[in-house]
């Protein structure tokens, strides 16, 4: 854990290895070392991390899409190994819905609110209000 | 000896916290003046020995006195004098007694300035205040007290963790406490208006300066930490969605939203209890991150040693002033209601959709830092939420925010009239988009959808914000302080925006291993490394590489990245090089030696990134400009003549 | 009234999760391993006192046994070798070691220096184990059933306590 803090700044992290002839394949890679969590500094990517078995788990993934694995079975493996906390980005899943669904939900509801708010005070404006004075550089 | 003075001066400033608290909140109970009277000797004093504390543990640590623990453990005799200095906040216990000290600069910046309030509301303001020392100060006193000492006293220190010698981060904790603990102003303010069963339009007109000015600071406290990590980190980003983040980010969304609904509630007395809710939230959420940071719940790299036995003395603390606050808030709030009137057009209207929006994302980036806690605490496995989440959940609320922005600063109060600006708005907007397709598609290639999008929408903001202030110069009209820091806080607002879109679309970079004279090529640019040599500073030693930069032939950088081996921790840091232009920054890491000579290295071309943190620097530049709009003093002074003039408002004891 | 109670409701329970965040914060940062109860993962590894052999999964299949991460490198290991040493001593169950990014030369001297309470030691330089595991450091001791399947796996060194408490209690009476 330690070695985390004192590693800081992309030792290990550089990753050498030869990108990918395919750009598509190479942007596949990109997108998953970003999105695996490395295991043992736990708020960097395997991408960012330094330590030595961030290396390792982006080879894994190098030869995983090598040999012919969809992003979305790589990261099924490395969620039987690892578990759920190694994804940065949340499964879809019954528990992981309302986290997904939740901004779209508050913005629903803030506009119905926005709405109500809005109906109530329009209805109190009287036509006889006098305007309201705009002193110089008052806003 | 000196330590024990320190400790000493720590425990008489609980004291007169103590008494700032009780005689705050017990004088105008009672309508005592002589009570009340006390208060702000109490905070001088509190003041005084808050100081000294701060003072023996700077001199502490200067004269290398590791005796005390605190010292030992982050400091050590090769450690520079201004690390030195900047060593008494990097660890848990100093940054304590800094936190104190920032509270007891606030509460006396606000004794100072309280001569246009009531004299009960002002006690009661302080009281609140000194309630909030007293936690910070028992806390500190009872879990973690920077002046235990060490016996047998170490010959050497352990030395600052030299991720923190640096800079930037030296100053990001004073910056980024002045404005987290600025907030808690607001609250005091909050509170006492609770208490006394009042909150009216001037009750806003005097919370709104204290707001910007700690909004100003935290806006200044963040962008420092970000740009830090841009540099020090290594790997060119500046901002991770790590829960440390978060939890400044969150106050700071807040906050925001807070000093737009101040404005509202100040010139219509509208919003009260939306008001009175964000500036209990506002610091409530500032020591949400306190705790999180300190107590072990959140795995971060940011995060100091983690001792759950502290975490369960501020949770204590936390759900004592949160839930009094809040506890006052359903008492008081119902009473708030106000029967003015305004358009679907109006000032009103797009400031309600501000606050509305601003909390959302407030909300989403909350969600998402809790969740895997609740996750863990439901027993429901578990969770983990990344970048990958954050992004475009923060990014529902944000952009239809900044769209509403542009129109929203033609709105008039009450009716809006926006026929009257209708050329303004489309014209500026057709400008915006224009100049947004020639950047995209001119200065940068096409990359996704977001880069015309946002740089259009950033633009948009920029030109609109200009569109007042000039139309007043040309009339000849004066600008007042509040009108020059909105539109210059909004303008900023526009550059990080342009910034961290540019920035997020365009950035290229590349992972390689060269070796001497090699080079690659990344965009325009050519990178060559040339070599490296070897390197000593004062408490380290490493190798430094020389990396040329070439455009279109000519040398357009050299860039020296450094990898640095700090001898008495035995770790490795990287030292990017960083070569900077208004419109993009170079950017070279240097890995390891992987053999045959060749280096491993790590090449980005980042465009446009220094707008991130003009624009930070910009919109913290507005925020003070506005908060000391003579306005708000000539308010008070007015109180303060029409107090004079024969209200009966104290006896005079 | 009602509508003014809630952010006092909301908070309330934000407080009861962070109550329930600080009880479970020491464990923080170990990863819960989906592993446990499933069968191990098969292995197939150079053994490191003899060139010409191979460790694999199959080798302690039908009995109860330890498998032991660690490395030359690491720290914590040498503060549980003593325990491993002792369990060896009472000789319950096999521990299969598995020397985790190392050279084959250093581990060797290591157990030298030290003694080796391995039965039989693995090399795993690239990880590949390891990360078939979900190792996330050194040390990790699994505990593997007769059929295989992990029952338990502790990360960080083993103490006796941890010996005692969560793989003793584990093993079925006729083994103890």
């Amino acid at each position: 854990m330690l070695a985390c803090l004192f590693l800081s700044g992309s030792c290990a992290a550089i990753d050498t290895s030869e990108p990918f002839a395919d750009p598509k394949l190479q942007a596949r890679y990109l997108v998953l070392t970003h999105e695996l969590r490395c295991v043992q500094c736990q708020n960097e990517s395997i991408a960012d991390s330094p330590v030595e078995i961030a290396a390792d788990l982006r080879r894994e993934v190098r030869e995983k899409i090598s040999s012919g694995m969809s992003n979305q079975q790589i990261r099924e493996l490395m969620v039987s190994r690892y578990g759920e906390y190694i994804l940065f980005k949340p499964r879809w899943s019954a528990r992981n819905a309302l986290l997904w669904l939740a901004p779209g939900l508050m913005l629903i509801g803030g506009g119905i609110v926005g709405w109500r708010v809005l109906r109530r005070r329009r209805a109190l404006l009287t036509d006889d209000d006098t305007p309201l004075d705009e002193d110089a550089g008052q806003r | 000896m000196l330590p024990e003075l320190g400790q000493f001066a720590m425990i008489l400033a609980l004291l007169l916290a103590m008494a700032q608290a009780a005689f705050g909140l017990v004088g105008p109970r009672f309508a005592n003046s002589r009570y009340m009277g006390v208060v702000p000797f109490a905070v001088a004093g509190q003041f005084v020995f808050t100081c000294l504390a701060l003072g023996i543990l700077v001199a502490a640590f200067v004269n290398f006195d590791f005796s005390v623990r605190y010292v030992a453990e982050n400091s050590n005799t090769a450690l520079p004098l201004f690390y030195r200095i900047a060593a008494v906040w990097g660890a848990h216990e100093g940054s304590l007694l800094l936190w104190i000290f920032v509270l007891s600069l606030w509460t006396l910046a606000v004794t100072l300035r309280s001569r246009g309030l009531p004299p009960s509301f002002a006690a009661r303001v302080l009281g609140v205040l000194g309630l909030l020392s007293m936690g910070f100060l028992l806390f500190t006193l009872a879990t973690s007290n920077p002046f235990a000492r060490l016996a047998p006293a170490l010959p050497d220190g352990r030395d600052l963790n030299p991720v923190l010698q640096d800079f930037a981060l030296a100053i990001h904790p004073p910056m980024l406490y002045t404005g987290y603990v600025g907030l808690s102003v607001a609250f005091a303010f909050a509170c006492a208006a609770m208490i006394e069963g009042k909150l009216d339009q001037t009750w806003a007109r005097w919370t709104r300066p204290w707001t910007t000015l700690a909004w100003a600071f935290l806006t200044a406290g963040i962008a420092l930490g970000s740009w830090w990590a841009y540099y020090e980190l290594g790997w060119g980003g500046f901002w991770f969605w790590d829960p440390v983040e978060n939890a400044s980010f969150m106050p700071w969304l807040v906050a925001t939203a807070l000093i737009h609904s101040l404005a509202v509630t100040d010139k219509r007395g509208l919003f009260k209890s939306w008001t009175l809710l964000l500036a209990i939230s506002g610091f409530s959420l500032s020591l949400l991150g306190t705790f999180l940071v300190r107590s072990g719940v959140l795995v971060s790299v940011h995060s100091f040693a983690a001792d759950p036995a502290r975490g369960v003395f501020i949770l204590v603390f936390l759900i004592a002033v949160i839930g009094g606050a809040l506890v006052l808030y359903a008492w008081r709030a119902p009473l708030l209601k106000s029967q003015a009137g305004f358009e679907l057009t109006s000032r009103e209207s797009f400031l309600l959709f501000n606050n509305i929006l601003l909390i959302i994302a407030a909300a989403v980036v909350f969600g998402g830092t809790m969740a895997p806690m609740l996750s863990d605490a439901l027993g429901l496995g578990a969770l983990s939420v990344g970048p990958q989440y954050f992004n475009p959940s923060f990014m529902l609320p944000i952009l239809p925010l900044l769209g509403l922005l542009s129109v929203g600063m033609h709105a008039g109060w009450k009716r809006g009239n926006l026929s009257r600006s209708r050329r303004a708005i489309l014209g500026t907007l057709a400008l915006a988009m224009a100049l947004a397709l020639a950047i995209t598609f001119g200065a940068y290639d096409y990359e996704a959808v977001l880069m015309p999008v946002g740089v259009a929408l950033a633009l948009w903001i920029a030109l609109s914000a200009l569109v007042d202030p000039v139309d007043r110069l040309r009339r000849r009209l004066s600008l007042s302080a509040g009108v020059v820091g909105m539109s210059v806080a909004h303008f900023g607002l526009a550059m990080l925006v342009l910034g961290i879109t540019v920035v997020s679309s365009a950035t290229t970079e590349r992972d390689i291993a060269l070796t001497p004279g090699q080079s690659v090529a990344l965009g325009k640019y050519v990178f060559r490394f040339e070599g490296i040599k070897s390197l000593e500073g004062p408490n380290y030693g490493g190798v430094q590489g020389k990396v040329t930069v070439l455009h279109e032939g000519e040398a357009a950088h050299v860039l020296l990245p450094e990898k640095r081996n700090y001898w008495v921790q035995q770790s490795t840091m990287t030292e990017a090089a960083i070569g900077a232009r208004w419109d993009r920054d170079l950017f070279v890491a240097m890995g390891e030696d992987v053999g045959k000579g060749a280096w491993s290295l790590r090449l980005q071309v980042r465009p446009m990134i220094q707008f991130v943190w003009l624009g930070a620097i910009i919109m913290m530049l507005g925020g003070i400009t506005a908060g000391v709009d003579r306005r708000y003093r000539l308010a008070q002074e007015a109180l303060v003549r029409k107090t004079d003039a024969g209200t009966p408002s104290v006896s005079a004891a | 009234m009602n509508r003014f109670l809630l952010p006092l409701g909301a908070f309330a329970l934000l407080a009861l999760v962070l109550a329930v965040g600080l009880k479970n914060a020491p464990e923080k940062g170990v990863i819960v391993s989906p592993l446990v109860g499933k069968q191990g993962p098969a292995y197939d590894m150079p053994d490191l006192h003899d060139v010409a052999r191979r460790v694999t999964s199959n080798d302690y299949k039908g009995s109860w046994h330890l498998i032991n991460v660690w490395g030359s490198w690491c720290e914590a290991c040498r503060v549980e070798h003593p325990v491993l040493l002792a369990i060896q001593g009472e000789a319950r169950l096999p521990i299969v070691g598995i020397d985790w990014r190392d050279e084959e030369a250093d581990g060797l001297a290591w157990l030298q220096q030290r003694g080796n309470p391995y039965t039989r030691v693995g090399v795993d330089k690239e990880s590949r184990v390891a990360i078939d595991y979900g190792v996330t450091g050194a040390p990790e001791t699994f505990l593997v059933n007769p059929d295989g399947v992990i029952a338990y796996k502790h990360v960080g060194p083993v103490t006796p306590q941890i010996w005692r408490e969560q793989i003793l209690a584990r093993l079925p009476a006729s083994t103890q």
